[in-house]
């Protein structure tokens, strides 16, 4: 799955550095327009406790929730299933397409179908499913993934979303008029809404007491197919839920503020129940979020609730680009939860951090996320996922600075020799070099100068 | 009032001017300074690694070289900030805590402890400040630009009282600079071009001198304005804030 570590994946990124400065502003100015609507409202903070205390209420009750909620859910009668992880959720939405006979199906928007790989699942099965979501059927078309939770074709220019429709849709060549590119994706996706049997769609809220739930969309396509559709399949991981239908108030105020900087998303549609004729299931899926529940250092990072703020203020998700995170959720919040999927397979994201802290800050529900990577650190260390050099490196350091007549040697030689400092673990081939110099080497160490001019 | 002036590692050995000025800036406030020899380093370079329990021996040795301190100051907000959370040794609970207590980064010991109004310094340039990550949003130096909440800055009041001083505003005010511990070499092309473009907001909007809590930050800037050459120059806040008139 994974074809490079972030860092190597980041610098091929970089290497075009034009359109790492367009990638950066265009996300910063996402950044901005946030900004701008939570400086709107002066309850801001108050709704960010509010939203971070509701979250960890449930999270401390999640299975009485889920059952309240699994219970309601029946009444209305939706068809609840739950799945144990990727596989099983994959299964149970196959079965439903065998069972229906279905061949025609859509899909809007869902981070939990990206994360089980639903669509490669069921092209195994020679199955197609059609994202609508416009970001996501360009990327989709191009075999990608998508790059970004809310944005998933942030990293693509108008010129190359020109391109690939006129490779898979036949538009006018070079023609790159986003009004025109967007048109043209409505026509073709017109056709598969008319023609699916069966809608996907996620779920952005799921309220335990009334056993319904909240997709929310700007483009009006999770609708679109839904109602158009017989059978809709809603996944949703079991973190999703909130108590009450009146915390809602609270969520949908913060999460388009927080993901665009819009006062509410276009669509924030709410389901409760199958329309006569139609059936309607719910996929509720656990996939290691439950062992994270449990981990008392990082339970915190499931009152997510997918905004992207995180990714849209990380510096360093502004110059790498989505996809070298290598994994279906990115940015800062991908960083805390991935390596509960898989710690091997993502022990490089923790470190993919300066720790600066601004995602905590603009976390609409609170997640300590960069106290979280620090935290992943230790525990990536300690189960032994980190290269054997880095060990040793940290070793001689550790020595060296313990024990101060060796610190002040090392000091003595690190200043001749210009190769040393103290959190560079030294090499030769130290990357420092390679696009900055070492500062000048004074002529004597500050505790030097102490010995002569105040003792 | 006795003081203790922790000087981080790399600050000892790379900028030992900085350390002077921070010295000599608190002795005018007429406090008795002492700088303990066998202090080292505060375990952050290993921890912010993975590494945080290799870090005792680091922690016993500071605990031995700052308990007898009225107060510890350091003119570093991110080896400040990393003592003020991970600064534990078993058996000796009380003596950590009570330093993470009395631990201050410099700019905030002079505007909450001794609550300066005026300083007799002199800096006639123009001056970008760089938020260091640490000192702000960790150690709350001053408001951050997420929040909705009501502005402030320790270092910028500080600045403001600088003669001469013109502190020019940026496009980006508290982005982080790429630094970030072992970061600037394993993600070396993150961590340079998020300190590229610092430098280049800097320069956009006429700095001459950037300065910061932490030369930490600096050091990595000063790395990439060296090899471009460039003019434009970093200085810590208390060479500053020490800056005798000419
Ligand atoms: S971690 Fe917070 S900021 Fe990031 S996507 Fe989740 S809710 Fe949004």
């Amino acid at each position: 799955m994974k074809a490079m570590e972030h860092a190597q994946a980041a610098e091929a990124f970089i290497r075009d550095e034009a359109r790492t400065d367009w990638h950066d502003e265009t996300l910063w100015f996402v950044r901005q327009k946030r900004d701008l609507a939570a400086q709107g409202l002066p309850e801001w903070e108050q709704l960010r406790d509010w939203a971070s205390g509701i979250k960890n209420h449930t999270l401390s009750n999640l299975s009485q929730y889920l059952a309240l909620f699994e219970e309601n859910a029946l009444k209305n009668g939706i068809k609840v299933h739950w799945a144990m992880d990727a596989v099983e959720h994959n299964q149970i939405i196959h079965q439903i397409i065998k069972e229906g006979k279905i061949c025609r199906m859509v899909k809007s928007k869902s981070m939990l179908t990206e994360e089980c790989h639903l669509n490669a699942y069921l092209a195994a099965q020679g199955i197609e499913v059609i994202d609508t979501d416009l970001g996501e059927r360009i990327v989709q078309l191009r075999k990608e993934a998508p790059s970004h939770i809310v944005l998933p074709a942030i990293h693509l220019k108008k010129e190359d979303v020109s391109d690939t429709f006129n490779e898979f849709l036949d538009t006018e060549k070079g023609n790159n008029d986003p009004q025109y590119l967007t048109e043209s994706a409505r026509q073709h996706l017109r056709d598969y809404f008319v023609g699916a049997e069966l809608a996907i769609t996620g779920v952005n809220f799921a309220i335990a007491e009334t056993g319904g739930f909240v997709v929310c969309t700007n483009e009006g396509n999770a609708d679109m197919g839904a109602h158009a559709a017989n059978i809709h399949i809603a996944c949703m991981g079991i973190e999703k839920l909130i108590p009450k239908a009146e915390h809602l108030g609270v969520f949908l105020r913060l999460l388009a503020r927080s993901a665009t900087g819009q006062p509410i998303t276009t669509y924030s549609s709410h389901f409760h129940r199958p329309r006569p004729g139609q059936q309607m299931h719910l996929v509720i899926v656990d996939n290691g979020r439950s062992r994270q529940l449990g981990r008392a250092d990082f339970r915190n990072s499931l009152k997510c609730i997918r905004c992207a703020a995180c990714f849209n203020t990380c510096p360093v998700y502004r110059r790498s680009g989505g996809h070298s995170y290598h994994t279906a959720v990115a940015g800062p919040i991908g960083s805390i939860l991935n390596p509960n999927i898989d710690m091997k397979a993502n022990a490089d994201l923790p470190f993919a951090s300066t720790l600066c802290g601004s995602c905590s800050n603009v976390c609409p529900v609170k997640i300590d996320i960069h106290e979280q990577l620090y935290k992943w650190r230790q525990v990536l260390v300690k189960e032994g996922h980190v290269p054997s050099s880095k060990k040793t490196g940290m070793a001689a350091m550790t020595l060296v600075l313990s024990k101060p007549t060796l610190y002040r040697l090392a000091g003595k030689m690190g200043r001749v020799a210009l190769k040393y400092a103290p959190f560079v673990v030294n090499n030769s081939l130290n990357p420092w070099y390679k696009q900055r110099d070492m500062p000048q080497a004074p002529e004597e160490s500050f505790r030097e100068w102490y010995q002569k001019n105040r003792k | 009032m006795k003081i203790g002036l922790f000087i981080p590692c790399y600050i000892d050995q790379f900028y030992p001017k900085a350390a002077v000025a921070a010295l000599e800036l608190l002795e005018k406030m007429g406090l008795e300074v002492y700088f303990p020899k066998n202090q080292t380093c505060c375990g952050q370079p290993m921890a912010n690694s993975g590494f945080e329990h290799l870090t005792t021996g680091c922690n016993r040795l500071f605990i031995e070289n700052f308990s007898s301190f009225d107060y510890i100051v350091c003119p570093s907000g991110s080896c400040v900030m990393h003592l003020k959370e991970h600064l534990h040794l078993s058996g000796h609970d009380q003596q950590a805590k009570a330093i993470r207590e009395k631990l201050y980064e410099l700019t905030e010991f002079l505007t909450d402890i001794l609550e300066i109004n005026e300083l007799s310094a002199s800096f006639p340039f123009k001056v970008g400040l760089h938020q260091s990550c640490h000192g702000q949003r960790g150690l709350k130096l001053s408001q951050m630009t997420e929040l909705v909440a009501p502005a402030f800055s320790k270092p910028e009041k500080l600045l403001a009282m600088v003669k001469g001083l013109e502190l020019i505003p940026l496009n980006r005010k508290d982005e982080c600079c790429g630094f970030g511990g072992t970061f600037c070499v394993t993600e070396e092309a993150v961590s340079v071009k998020m300190g590229k473009d610092r430098l280049s907001d800097h320069l956009r909007n006429g700095a001459q001198y950037i300065t910061a809590t932490d030369l930490s930050c600096l050091m990595h800037l000063e790395g990439i304005l060296r090899r471009q050459k460039s003019s434009l120059k970093i200085i810590h806040i208390a060479e500053i804030l020490n800056h005798q008139p000419l």
